[in-house]
C-alpha cells in the first residue's frame, strides 16, 4: 500500500498535467495561429466545402485528373493500404489491370508506358498528390474530354507546371502535383462537359 | 539515387549529430537535479507534483523498492486504459459515438501502449473516440518514454555510485523526464506540426461534397499533440490508422524531416547524457558510435534495396505502399530510424517493401532494439551487451572483467544474458505457434516466403516493444491479441526487472583502479567489439528464420516468382 497510493496519485497528477492540460494548450494555440491547417486544411468553393487540400479524393470523370490508386477505395474512416508484398501475384494482377486501364482512358497502345505511381497504391490510401510527369500523362485526355480549343489546351498545360511544388526549402521531399487543387483551377479555366 | 535524396540522406544525419551533444547535455543536467533555466521555470510544478502525489523526492530506493513502484505505476496505467476504452461509450469528447472495442483488442492495445510498444491491432479514427485518445493514448505516450528514462537513470547510477545501497527514486525520475524534457519537446514539435497541417481539433469529423458530387468524411482529432509525443518518446502508435503515412499525421516533407528528426533525438542524445553521468565521456561517444554505425550499415543495405526495380512486379520501381510527396529516399530513411529505435511508426507500409528492405527493418528490431532504440530502453539494452563485450574481451585475456572500474561477475553476465534473451525467446515461440496453428495463419495477407515474413515481423516487433508492422497480417483477433499482448508484456518487463538487479548489484560494489590489464571502453576496438556482440547474438538466432522469409524471397523475386 506504501506504494500504490502514491503511483495512484502520480498516475492521476500525470494524467492530468500530459492527458489534458498539454493538449488542450496546443488546440488552444493552433486555433488561434494556424486555425485552417489544425482544421483539415478544408478547401472551400463558392461557400461549399469541397474536400481537404490534404485528402484525396476519387476523380472518376474524364474531364478531371486522377489521384494515384487506393487500396481503401478512398475511404477515409478508416483510410488503407494494400499492403501486398513485392513477390504477391494479387499485387502483379492490380498493377496489370490499372495498366490496362489507364492506356484505355488515355487512347495509348498496350505497351506504352504508364508512370508507375498511378500503377502502385499509395501508403496512406488517401495520398493527394502525383508527380508532375503523372499529371503530364494525363492532360490530353482532361484537354479532349472537355473539348478544349488548342489556346485552352496550351494554357491547360501552363497550369500543369504551375501547380508543381517543389521540394520543400528546396531540398526535402519530391516535385509534386496537388490532384485536388489542380483540378479545381481546371474547372476555373473552361466548363467541363458534365 | 538522385543527389537530392543523397543529400537529404545527409542532411538528415548531419543534423540529428550536431543536435546530439547539446540535447546531451542538458539531459544530463537536467535529470540528475542539476540547475537548468526550465527548472527554475518549471520547479514549482515539479514540487507539486511530489506534494499531490504524496512522496517525498529526497528519499533514495533499493532497487527491489524501485522496481516495485515502477511496475505498480505501469499497472495502473495499463488498467486506466483498458477501462476507458471500454467506457469510452459512456465518456465524453466522443463526436462521432465510436463505441467499446471487444475487450481483447482493449486489452492488447493498454499493453501495447503501457510498454511503450505501441502495437496497433485498429485504426484510431474509426476506433478510440478524442477523449481516449488524449487522457489515455497521449498519457501513455509520455509515462512509457518516461518509466524508459528512468530505468537508465537507475542503471546510470548503477555504475556511477561507489558502496550505495540504493538507485534514486523512480517518482523524482518519472517526473523529471516528463516535466523536463518530453513535454517542452513536444509542445513545440505539435504547434510546428498543426502549423504544417496536422490536425488539432475536438470538433467532429468534416463533411465535404467533392467535386463529382460525393459525400467525404474528413476526420479531425487532437492528432498533433499526440504525434509530436508518438515520435519524440519512441512510441509510434499512430492518431490514424495509417500512421505517419496519412496524410494529416504527416502532411509535407518538413514535417516528415520532424518527425524522423524527432525518433532518433532523444535516444542518441541519451548516449552522451549517460557518459556525462558515469564520468567518461568519451565512453558515451563510444556507444553512440556503435549504434551510429549498426543504423549506416542497415540504411546502406535498405536504401540500395529499395532503389532497385522490382523483377517481379513488371520491373517497376518500389512505391507501393509509399507517399509520392516522400518518395522512396525519405521511407527507407524513416523505415531504418523507426526500426532501429524502437518507434515503430511508419512513413510507408513495411509490407510492400522490396524484401531486402524490409529485411533491414526486421533485423534491426531483431537485433533488440539497441540502434539507438527506444527512449531509455534503446540504452539499458545496450549496456546489457556492453556487459556482455567487456565479458567477453575478460574472456579473452583471462582477467576478472571491469566495467567503468567494477567488476564484472557471474550475477552480472547472468542477468544481462537473461535480459538479451527474453525477447529473443519471445520471438521465435511466438512465431512457431503462429505459423503451426490455423488462428496464426489465418491472419496471413500474403502467401509464399512473404506470409512467413508477417509473421516473424508482428513477433518481433511486439517482443522487442516496437510497434510497426508487415500490417497486411490481421492482428485484430483473439489468438493474436492476447499471445501479442503476452509478449509484449515480457519484452518490456522481463528485461527491465533484471535491467534493475544489475543496477542495484553494481551500486554495491566498490570500485577498482584501472590497471594495464583493463580493456579500454572508449576507443574502436571496444566500439567493434559491441558491433560484433550484437550482430553476433541476432544473427545466430535468427538466420534460420530470416533465410526462410525475406532472404528467399529476394532470390525468387529475381526469378519473376510471384505467390
Amino acid at each position: 500500500m506504501k506504494t500504490i497510493l502514491p503511483a495512484l496519485r502520480l498516475f492521476a497528477v500525470l494524467t492530468l498535467l500530459t492527458g489534458a492540460v498539454y493538449p488542450l494548450a496546443v488546440t488552444g494555440v493552433a486555433r488561434l495561429c494556424f486555425p485552417k491547417p489544425a482544421c483539415g486544411s478544408l478547401i472551400e468553393r463558392r461557400g461549399v466545402v469541397v474536400g481537404s487540400g490534404l485528402i484525396a479524393q476519387n476523380f472518376t470523370n474524364a474531364a478531371y485528373f486522377w489521384p494515384r490508386p487506393s487500396s481503401g477505395g478512398f475511404a477515409t474512416v478508416p483510410s488503407a493500404a494494400s499492403n501486398k508484398g513485392p513477390t504477391s501475384k494479387d499485387l502483379r494482377q492490380a498493377v496489370e489491370d490499372r495498366a490496362a486501364r489507364w492506356r484505355q482512358a488515355e487512347r495509348l497502345p498496350a505497351d506504352a508506358p504508364v508512370p508507375a505511381e498511378l500503377l502502385l497504391a499509395s501508403g496512406s490510401g488517401l495520398d493527394p498528390d502525383i508527380s508532375p510527369e503523372a499529371a503530364r500523362f494525363q492532360m490530353e485526355r482532361v484537354a479532349r474530354a472537355r473539348g478544349f480549343t488548342p489556346e485552352q489546351r496550351q494554357r491547360l498545360s501552363d497550369l500543369i507546371e504551375q501547380s508543381i511544388e517543389p521540394p520543400q526549402l528546396g531540398i526535402l521531399g519530391e516535385p509534386r502535383v496537388n490532384v485536388l487543387k489542380l483540378n479545381l483551377s481546371v474547372d476555373s479555366l473552361g466548363s467541363s462537359r458534365e | 539515387m538522385n543527389g537530392r535524396e543523397w543529400l537529404q540522406v545527409v542532411l538528415y544525419l548531419a543534423v540529428l549529430t550536431s543536435l546530439t551533444p547539446l540535447l546531451g547535455a542538458y539531459l544530463a543536467r537536467a535529470l540528475s537535479g542539476e540547475r537548468h533555466p526550465l527548472a527554475r521555470l518549471l520547479g514549482p510544478v515539479e514540487r507539486a507534483c511530489y506534494s499531490c502525489g504524496g512522496v517525498s523526492p529526497d528519499q533514495e530506493m533499493r532497487w527491489p523498492q524501485y522496481a516495485a513502484s515502477l511496475l505498480w505505476f505501469n499497472a495502473i496505467g495499463l488498467v486506466v486504459l483498458f477501462l476507458l476504452q471500454m467506457l469510452q461509450g459512456w465518456l465524453p469528447l466522443n463526436p462521432q459515438d465510436l463505441p467499446a472495442p471487444s475487450w481483447h483488442l482493449a486489452l492488447n492495445t493498454a499493453i501495447s501502449f503501457a510498454t511503450n510498444t505501441n502495437w496497433q491491432a485498429y485504426s484510431g479514427e474509426a476506433t478510440m473516440s478524442y477523449f481516449t485518445q488524449m487522457l489515455g493514448l497521449t498519457v501513455q505516450n509520455f509515462v512509457s518514454a518516461a518509466t524508459g528514462v528512468a530505468v537508465l537513470l537507475a542503471l546510470t547510477r548503477g555504475f556511477a555510485r561507489k558502496s550505495a545501497p540504493t538507485i534514486g527514486n523512480f517518482w523524482v525520475d518519472l517526473v523529471r523526464t516528463t516535466l523536463y524534457v518530453l513535454l517542452p519537446l513536444s509542445l513545440v514539435l505539435a504547434v510546428v506540426l498543426a502549423a504544417q497541417g496536422v490536425v488539432q481539433s475536438l470538433d467532429p469529423y468534416a463533411h465535404a461534397t467533392t467535386l463529382e458530387h460525393a459525400e467525404q468524411v474528413i476526420p479531425l482529432g487532437p492528432a498533433a499533440s499526440q504525434i509530436a509525443i508518438k515520435q519524440l518518446g519512441t512510441n509510434g502508435g499512430g492518431f490514424f490508422g495509417t500512421n505517419s503515412a496519412h496524410p494529416f499525421e504527416n502532411p509535407t516533407p518538413l514535417t516528415n524531416f520532424l518527425e524522423m528528426l524527432a525518433i532518433l533525438l532523444i535516444p542518441s542524445s541519451l548516449c552522451l547524457a549517460y557518459g556525462r553521468l558515469v564520468g567518461a565521456r568519451r565512453h558515451g561517444w563510444a556507444i553512440w558510435s556503435a549504434m551510429m554505425l549498426l543504423l549506416l550499415a542497415g540504411l546502406g543495405v535498405a536504401l540500395w534495396a529499395e532503389h532497385q526495380p522490382n523483377t517481379a512486379i513488371a520491373g517497376l520501381p518500389n512505391l507501393e505502399g509509399k507517399e509520392t510527396r516522400f518518395g522512396i529516399a525519405n521511407s527507407v530513411l524513416w523505415a531504418t530510424a523507426t526500426t532501429g529505435a524502437s518507434n515503430g511508426s511508419v512513413n510507408a507500409m513495411h509490407d510492400s517493401f522490396s524484401p531486402l528492405g524490409g529485411a533491414v527493418a526486421l533485423f534491426n528490431i531483431l537485433q533488440g532494439e539497441v540502434v539507438f532504440g527506444g527512449v531509455g530502453a534503446g540504452l539499458y539494452g545496450m549496456l546489457m551487451f556492453v556487459v556482455l563485450a567487456v565479458f567477453l574481451a575478460g574472456l579473452m585475456v583471462g582477467r576478472t572483467p571491469e566495467y567503468l572500474g567494477k567488476k564484472i561477475e557471474a550475477r552480472e553476465v547472468k542477468l544481462s544474458i537473461s535480459a538479451v534473451l527474453a525477447p529473443c525467446v519471445v520471438v521465435l515461440a511466438g512465431s512457431a505457434v503462429a505459423v503451426l496453428i490455423p488462428a496464426g495463419t489465418e491472419g496471413l495477407n500474403n502467401a509464399g516466403p512473404h506470409g512467413l515474413s508477417e509473421v516473424l515481423y508482428a513477433f518481433a516487433s511486439m517482443a522487442n516493444n516496437n510497434g510497426s508492422a508487415f500490417s497486411g497480417l490481421n492482428a485484430a483477433t483473439r489468438f493474436y491479441d492476447l499471445l501479442g499482448g503476452l509478449c509484449m508484456l515480457v519484452g518490456r518487463f522481463a528485461v527491465i526487472v533484471p535491467v534493475l538487479a544489475l543496477a542495484g548489484g553494481m551500486a554495491r560494489k566498490k570500485t577498482v583502479p584501472a590497471s594495464s590489464g583493463t580493456f579500454p571502453t572508449d576507443g574502436p576496438l571496444f566500439v567493434f567489439l559491441l558491433i560484433g556482440v550484437v550482430t553476433l547474438v541476432g544473427a545466430l538466432t535468427f538466420l534460420p528464420a530470416l533465410a526462410l522469409g525475406p532472404i528467399v524471397e529476394h532470390l525468387l523475386m529475381l526469378q519473376a516468382r510471384v505467390f
